[in-house]
């Protein structure tokens, strides 16, 4: 038997049964539709991530107290439980000493209540350097961002968010006033046009002020992290390898911090969003097999209407396995036409929402294409086995005596 | 070319066992033309039926064209009934969702053969019937007997020795009855050899060999003279 033959016949028989065969096709492309629209959702906060990031800009080393990976035997210390050497303004200005270091952004957080005139409010501390300014790419509503603040020199200047700002000063001119950061007075310098967060901070809610101050105003010695730019990314290794080394050799030999590249954090982001659009895939998939499930259902009644078929169809001359080749492409024909109008719901779909939501990117992944399509293929050949078997085992007398 | 041994089929019926054929001994030569007759339950049907392979009988042996079927497995009978045996049923049994010429052409596309063969063989067969004008009509929009001469057309277009008929005027009226009992006996006088299984009397009486059934035994077989 030609397959453009079997193909046909299988289509005979859908176009035979319009209902039942639009019944199957909206189940299965209703599964595939989910597939690629949880994934394109999965895909699209990914991608959001790891923009964020990348924004940030590549050339960006990070270290923190703390080492939190071993390297080589490991460290009898670390295992011991031993606090980190807390990590010091002066560690930060030791790091000047390597070539590659364009700059440096030491940088302290905490909260603290942020007073004036009166009003108080509570406010996300972060204490650094103009340099975490330019490694962010912020933009100043008005003023300028710590002027005059260096590692060693802080004078009182603070930088505001946008609803610091709003809440504290309302539509007064907030540039030149004195406000009050916990026991700490400064002023502020400038106000900060951007929106969205900063290691995890809501920019519009933060009070900016000189590192030394900060440690001084959480009365703390160590800072939360440093932010290095580096001028050549290639030598990234290089320089992560002298940091590590002038870090020991102020820590008395100990190797108590931890370097990482922007590149693994991002690296790492992109990893769980991987994991997390795939998780969503599978879930969504499940509807897949919801559809071959149905599909079997249907294709077992198919069987059974068209007993007198099947008998006429083996009286002349069919093969038990032609019988059950006809079934199964039947079957593979519902969910296969089915998953590919799922696909061209699923990416119109995903294509209206990115036009209704322009600021979310959705992507549905191409694998989520390729991977519904094959599921659903696979559920149509699976479940239809059964229906198939059951058609090529009838008996050709007792068919053909059946209904017609 | 038929030649049944000692041929018996056994139905178990509840705690029963009922002798549909008990013991047949029956030889028909080519270009025959046979009737079956017999009340209901006689054992024509399951007769027609070990003849044309669509069961197989419980003991004894049927040696069809000098192969002996009865070890045959499934695909073996199938293609037997492909190339040897042609049946005509009282209901059509046609593919209601295929046209005439697709009907017609669905032993040949279950054997493989190439769609130019099988549109002139489909061609030759429709003209025979007489039904060349009718080919792209579904089978609803004929007539019963314009259903049965496809289902003919049908039986024929992989040129069989034998031509099985399970009551195929049943379903019809007496002149297209008339039309399709011609059609078949021509087909037997251009060298098919014809076995029709009827409970009517005087179509029965037209063929050269009446064979006349009882409780599963032959109990008539006489040769006539026709008319």
């Amino acid at each position: 038997m030609r397959l453009t033959d079997i193909l046909f016949l299988a289509y005979t028989t859908l176009i035979r049964y319009p209902l039942r065969t639009i019944m199957l096709l909206i189940a299965t492309s209703i599964g595939v539709m989910a597939v690629i629209l949880l994934t394109a959702v999965g895909e699209g906060a990914r991608d959001y991530i790891t923009g964020e990031f990348r924004s940030l800009g590549t050339n960006l080393l990070i270290v923190i107290p703390g080492r939190n990976e071993t390297s080589g035997g490991g460290n009898p210390a670390g295992l011991a439980g031993l606090s980190p050497r807390p990590l010091t303004i002066e560690d930060a200005q030791s790091l000047y000493q390597i070539d590659n270091v364009k700059s440096i952004a030491p940088v302290v957080i905490g909260e603290a209540p942020a007073q004036y005139d009166g009003l108080e409010r509570s406010a996300s501390i972060i204490g650094t350097t103009p340099v975490f300014s330019s490694i962010r790419g912020w933009e100043m509503e008005s003023g300028s961002f710590l002027p005059g603040v260096t590692l060693r020199y802080s004078p009182p200047v603070c930088a505001i968010g946008k609803e610091i700002k709003a809440e504290l000063f309302g539509d007064e001119v907030a540039l030149g006033e004195w406000i009050r950061i916990g026991d700490r007075r400064c002023r502020v310098a400038g106000v900060i046009a951007e929106e969205g967060r900063a290691i995890g901070i809501d920019v519009q809610k933060v009070v900016i002020i000189p590192v030394a101050l900060g440690t001084a105003l959480f009365n703390r010695d160590s800072l939360f992290r440093i932010i290095l730019d580096v001028k050549d990314s290639t030598r990234m290794e290089q320089t992560m390898q002298s940091i590590e080394s002038i870090i020991k050799r102020r820590h008395q030999g100990k190797e108590d911090i931890t370097v990482i590249k922007q590149d693994t954090v991002l690296q790492s982001f992109d990893n769980i969003f991987n994991v997390l659009t795939m998780a969503l895939g599978s879930i969504a998939s499940i509807s897949l097999f919801v559809a071959g499930i149905l599909i079997m259902n249907v294709m077992l009644v198919a069987v059974s209407q068209r007993q007198a078929e099947i008998g006429l169809l083996k009286a002349i001359g069919a093969k038990n396995k032609q019988i059950n080749n006809l079934f199964v492409v039947e079957a593979i024909m519902l969910s296969g036409s089915g998953a590919i109008m799922g696909l061209i719901l699923g990416h119109t779909i995903t294509q209206a929402l990115k036009v209704a939501f322009p600021t979310f990117n959705f992507l549905p992944p191409s694998w989520a294409s390729y991977v519904s399509l094959l599921v659903a293929l696979i559920s149509g050949i699976v479940f239809g086995l059964l229906p198939a078997k059951r058609a090529a085992k009838l008996d050709p007398v007792e068919a053909l005596s059946g209904n017609k | 070319m038929i030649r049944l041994e000692k041929l018996s089929r056994e139905f178990q019926v509840g705690n029963q066992v009922v002798h549909a054929l008990d013991e047949v001994d029956l030889e028909i030569k080519e270009n025959e033309y046979v009737s079956i007759m017999g009340v209901s339950g006689s054992g024509k049907s399951t007769l027609l039926n070990i003849l044309g392979l669509l069961d197989t009988p419980t003991s004894g042996d049927y040696i069809l064209s000098g192969i002996n079927t009865s070890k045959m497995d499934d695909d073996e009978m199938a293609g037997i009934r492909s190339t040897k045996i042609g049946f005509v049923f009282q209901s059509f049994h046609l593919i209601p969702r295929l046209t005439a010429f697709e009907n017609i052409e669905m032993p040949m596309i279950l054997s493989g053969m190439n769609p130019k063969e099988r549109s002139e063989k489909v061609s030759s067969a429709l003209e025979k019937v007489g039904l060349t004008d009718r080919s792209d009509h579904k089978p609803e929009q004929l007539s019963g007997g314009q259903r049965q001469r496809v289902a003919i057309a049908r039986s024929i277009v992989m040129e069989p020795d034998v031509l099985l008929a399970d009551e195929p005027t049943g379903n019809l009226d007496t002149s297209s009855g008339n039309e399709v009992v011609k059609l078949i006996e021509e087909l037997n006088i251009a060298g098919l050899t014809l076995i029709v299984v009827t409970h009517d009397r005087e179509m029965g009486e037209r063929s050269n060999r009446l064979i006349e059934l009882r409780d599963g035994k032959i109990i008539n077989d006489q040769n006539q003279k026709k008319a």
